[in-house]
């Protein structure tokens, strides 16, 4: 077997047997459930995970990722000590962190609207939701395995995840929309979109109002807008950026990874 | 085999005169023209091309067997009822051809009283029925289907045209450029009509008081329903769904005094009711679902009611633009309201707001759309919600049901 | 047989290692001792390829060590401390590293002699910390590769735990193998070690036999021979001001009770 494989799986068994994973899935499960149980048909329940997706996904990646990866410090240096290329070591690393994450997700959130399956979510909707939490997952496991590679400072480096989810999450689209308002006598609509490709959460989020909200999107006067949230063009759009998302910081991971002295 | 007719319709009409094969008439024109007040044409199938047919007999019917075809081979207009208490029924008209000069149209009805339009099938006419000055007409289960490309080569599928009474139903029109038109026709009835992708409006009318609409379908059509400078109109039960773009309504109220808009269902429009310049409207029981914008109110609107209405999954569920917007909400249903009912009787205990502050932000910059369903978005309405400061303090629920009426 | 030939290696204005050159003989187990700082734990991640040096050269078995890492096949690694994932059973820590290393011989001694079948269905976060050592040190005896590194291989582990693992590393000294080993506690070092390399400050002040070490110092034991050194070293940085004002003794430098292990 190859050392991605072996590496993964001793990941993805320590993982599904840690506690915070396990306690991760049941609260989808318990919050996805309970907003069916109270009432909530299959849009509103999936409108109300879109925020919990968008706040504590990135959350709980990066603030689980760093501490993951710095607890790891010691084993992966037994590791790197083996015959094996240090290259194949990280992606069974990274794997190892990422999947469980995204799968506690998709487990979590999945099953209830799997069980509720007639309560009206659009399929669409659903399968944008799940894609977007996974994409989220996998790039700021990346971001948070990055920045626990370049700082060995433990403290400073999850008050740097800390900074990096309020930025991506609240600050970024505080900024976006003071640029809007300050210069919305402009035409706007070509920086704003590009704007929201640069920030993942922004792209996951756009990825499901591609589905769930195309007819307030249409409402937009312009013409981009209609070309790309007319079509599958703008699902595909966005789908594409939040891969970049991931293979990005994923990328310079690898490259710290492969080059730092441990 | 003309007796046999006669004998299975003892009350039939004074004379059957039949066109095409086996008949006494090879074109439609000699048969009209021989015709009697009273008298049926029967049109056998086949493929009839003649000058435009006219017919200026009262009280016939003109019945086709067998889908006969009257093409206009893009030339002319097809038929026109010039006579009144005539009926047509069970005829192909097609292929008027595209005219600047003319308004060329698949059935015309010009300045007669109960002419009867039924069971038709229309295609590829530059106007697909005309009722021209024409009273107390009835137009129904006729199929309209027309290719036009783009609205300056097409016509409406059903256009009425100061023709008061008319009663259209169970027609189905799709891609002409607007489906059902009102110019001038009050006391109308039109129900069970579907209407979809139209080129411009599902719906349209204007200056034609007391009318109701009920139970018709109309969807995908580029920019809604639009119903102008009407009084006394009545639309219930009617379904407008995904009328998307930026001047596309689910439905467009302009100057409509008085008024009911009740049992609607607006689903998935980019705005699904927009009122403007409209007073004295009762809007109740409609459900608005994924809309862009539920109900867009300006503020030149007044007095007029929401009640009983269903609103879920919508981006925006009101909005407005002004804050002394005066149209009266009450006893809604809105899937964001997060209050309690302790005394549980159904109606939350406290007042909900249904204009978000993000919804001002958007109507002020428009590219912030981009940021619907943010967390700082929903953090921004929250605090907006607990102290409103910019939203309108008129536009308010007291009265919010906790669960969906119905 | 490794050599290390002037490597070199400097974090930001610290010089951690200079010019180190040392030869680890086969068939011999080499002391690496020196105080806290003085680049000890710098050398071996070198060796193991986990830190890269800015200069030099390192030659396992002959070879050229290079960043494909396959040379590592002929090294086994004790970490000072073990740190495995919590939630990991002991077998599967095993299994991981044996599937790691395909194709090598296995030398289960160890795994048998610590008793491995008793808790290879423990989950790692439940063993104490000697028993994380036994694992530990298992893990580095696991194949028969020709080079031992041993970071502090005796911490925790119980009088006769520490033994065994004591008689397992003459073991492989006789079977020809090199066994490199850093300890703080000299009279452990002393029962097992044929070769002596001191470093201090990043270079290396002494390198030979523990004979010469002894002659060479005129100490009668190896803790009071290094000890001696390290006085010397001290006395000439002072005199030179590399290192002003009292010197206070590292911990490490603290006298042993005689006869402690």
């Amino acid at each position: 077997m190859n050392v991605v494989s072996l590496v993964l799986q001793a990941g993805l068994r320590d993982l599904s047997r840690n506690r915070w994973i396990v306690a991760y899935t049941l609260c989808f499960l318990g919050i996805a459930e309970g907003l069916f149980w109270f009432g909530g048909t299959g849009p509103q329940v999936l409108l109300s995970l879109l925020n919990l997706v968008l706040l504590v996904l990135p959350l709980v990646a990066l603030v689980f990722g760093t501490i993951h990866v710095y607890a790891s410090r010691e084993f992966v240096e037994l590791l790197l000590a083996q015959p094996v290329p240090r290259r194949q070591l990280f992606t069974g690393l990274y794997l190892g962190l990422a999947l469980p994450l995204a799968g506690a997700f998709v487990l979590g959130a999945g099953i209830p609207f799997a069980v509720h399956a007639r309560e009206g979510a659009s399929l669409g909707g659903v399968v944008a939701l799940l894609c977007a939490g996974v994409g989220l997952s996998l790039a700021f496991a990346a971001i948070a395995t990055w920045i626990a590679l370049r700082t060995d400072d433990r403290l400073k480096g999850i008050g740097l995840a800390l900074g990096a989810w309020l930025a991506a999450t609240v600050v970024y689209d505080g900024l976006v929309l003071g640029a809007a308002a300050a210069f919305g006598n402009y035409p706007l609509e070509r920086p704003l979109l590009a704007l929201m490709l640069a920030n993942p959460v922004d792209v996951a989020r756009v990825l499901v109002l591609t589905q769930l909200d195309v007819s307030a999107l249409m409402g937009y006067t312009g013409a981009l807008f209609e070309r790309t949230f007319g079509t599958v063009l703008g699902t595909g759009v966005a789908a594409a950026a939040l891969i970049i998302w991931c293979a990005v910081p994923l990328g310079l991971a690898e490259r710290r990874f492969t080059r730092r002295d441990f | 085999m003309l007796l046999a007719l006669a004998l299975a319709q003892p009350t039939a009409r004074n004379a059957d005169l039949t066109v095409g094969a086996g008949g006494r008439f090879s074109t439609i024109t000699a048969a009209l023209a021989a015709a009697k007040p009273g008298d049926r044409v029967l049109v056998r199938a086949g493929t009839y091309r003649e000058p435009t047919i006219v017919v200026r007999t009262e009280r016939l019917t003109l019945e086709g067997e067998g889908w006969p075809v009257l093409d206009g081979q893009g030339a002319r207009e097809v038929l026109v009822i010039a006579a009144d208490d005539v009926t047509v029924r069970g005829i192909v008209a097609r292929n008027t051809g595209v005219s600047n000069l003319e308004d060329r149209a698949g059935i015309r009805a010009r300045s007669v009283r109960n002419c009867v339009i039924e069971g038709n099938r229309l295609r590829d006419n530059l106007w697909g029925i005309y009722l021209q000055q024409s009273a107390d007409c009835i137009v129904r289960d006729n199929d309209i289907e027309a290719h036009g490309v783009r609205q300056t080569e097409s016509g409406n599928g059903i256009h009425l045209w100061y023709s008061p009474g008319a009663r259209v139903e169970r027609n189905h029109v799709r891609g002409q450029r607007d489906g059902i038109y009102f110019e001038f026709s009050p006391h109308g009835v039109t129900r069970d009509n579907v209407s979809e992708r139209s080129q411009r409006y599902g719906l349209h009318f204007m200056f034609s008081d007391s009318c109701r609409y009920e139970h018709n379908i109309f969807r995908d059509n580029t920019s809604g329903v639009a119903v102008m400078y009407s009084r006394g109109v009545v639309i219930t039960a009617n379904r407008f769904e995904r009328s998307w773009g930026s001047a596309a309504y689910g439905l467009l109220l302009k100057d409509i005094m008085g008024g009911e808009i009740s049992n609607n269902t607006f689903d998935r429009n980019s705005t699904g009711l927009f009122v403007e310049g409209s007073s004295r409207l009762d809007v109740r029981g409609n459900v608005f679902s994924q809309n862009g914008w539920a109900a867009k109110v300006l503020a030149d609107a007044d007095e007029n009611r929401f009640s009983g209405n269903q609103f879920t999954g919508n981006a925006f569920d009101v909005t407005t633009n002004s804050r002394s917007a005066n149209s009266t909400f009450d006893g809604n249903w809105w899937d964001e309201y997060a209050g309690y009912d302790l005394n549980r009787d159904g109606v939350g205990d406290t007042a909900f707001h249904p204009v978000r502050l993000f919804a001002l932000v958007v109507e002020e910059h428009p590219a912030a759309l981009l940021l619907l369903r943010s967390p700082l978005v929903s953090i921004l309405d929250a605090a907006e919600r607990v102290l409103p400061v910019l939203t309108p303090e008129a536009l308010v629920d007291r009265h919010p049901l906790m669960r969906p009426p119905r | 047989m490794i050599t290390l030939d002037t490597i070199r290696k400097r974090f930001g204005a610290l010089e951690v290692l200079q010019d180190v050159s040392l030869a680890v003989r086969p068939g011999a187990v080499t002391a690496l001792v020196g105080p806290n700082g003085s680049g000890k734990t710098t050398l071996i991640k070198i060796v193991l390829g986990l830190t890269r040096a800015d200069h030099g050269a390192l030659h396992v078995d002959g070879k050229l060590a290079d960043d494909a890492g396959a040379y590592r096949r002929a090294i086994g690694y004790m970490p000072q401390a073990a740190h495995f994932p919590v939630n990991l059973r002991v077998g599967d820590v095993l299994d991981l590293v044996s599937q790691l290393r395909p194709g090598e011989r296995i030398d289960d001694d160890l795994a048998r002699a610590f008793a491995m079948d008793e808790v290879k269905d423990k989950l790692v976060g439940t063993l104490s910390g000697g028993t994380r050592q036994k694992v530990n040190a298992v893990i580095a005896f696991m194949f028969r590769p020709s080079l031992l590194i041993l970071d502090e291989p005796t911490a925790g582990l119980d009088p006769l735990s520490s033994n065994v693992l004591k008689e397992k590393i003459r073991a492989v000294r006789g079977e020809g193998r090199s066994v490199l080993v850093t300890s703080h506690i000299m009279a452990e070092l002393e029962s097992l070690a044929d070769d002596v390399a001191f470093l201090c400050d990043g270079r290396l002040r002494f390198s030979g036999s523990v004979a010469e070490l002894l002659g060479h110092t005129g100490g009668s034991s190896l803790e009071d021979a290094i000890a001696s050194l390290m006085r010397t070293e001290r006395s000439v940085r002072r005199s030179v001001g590399e290192l002003p004002g009292p010197v206070v003794a590292p911990p490490w430098f603290a006298p042993q009770p005689k006869g402690a292990i």
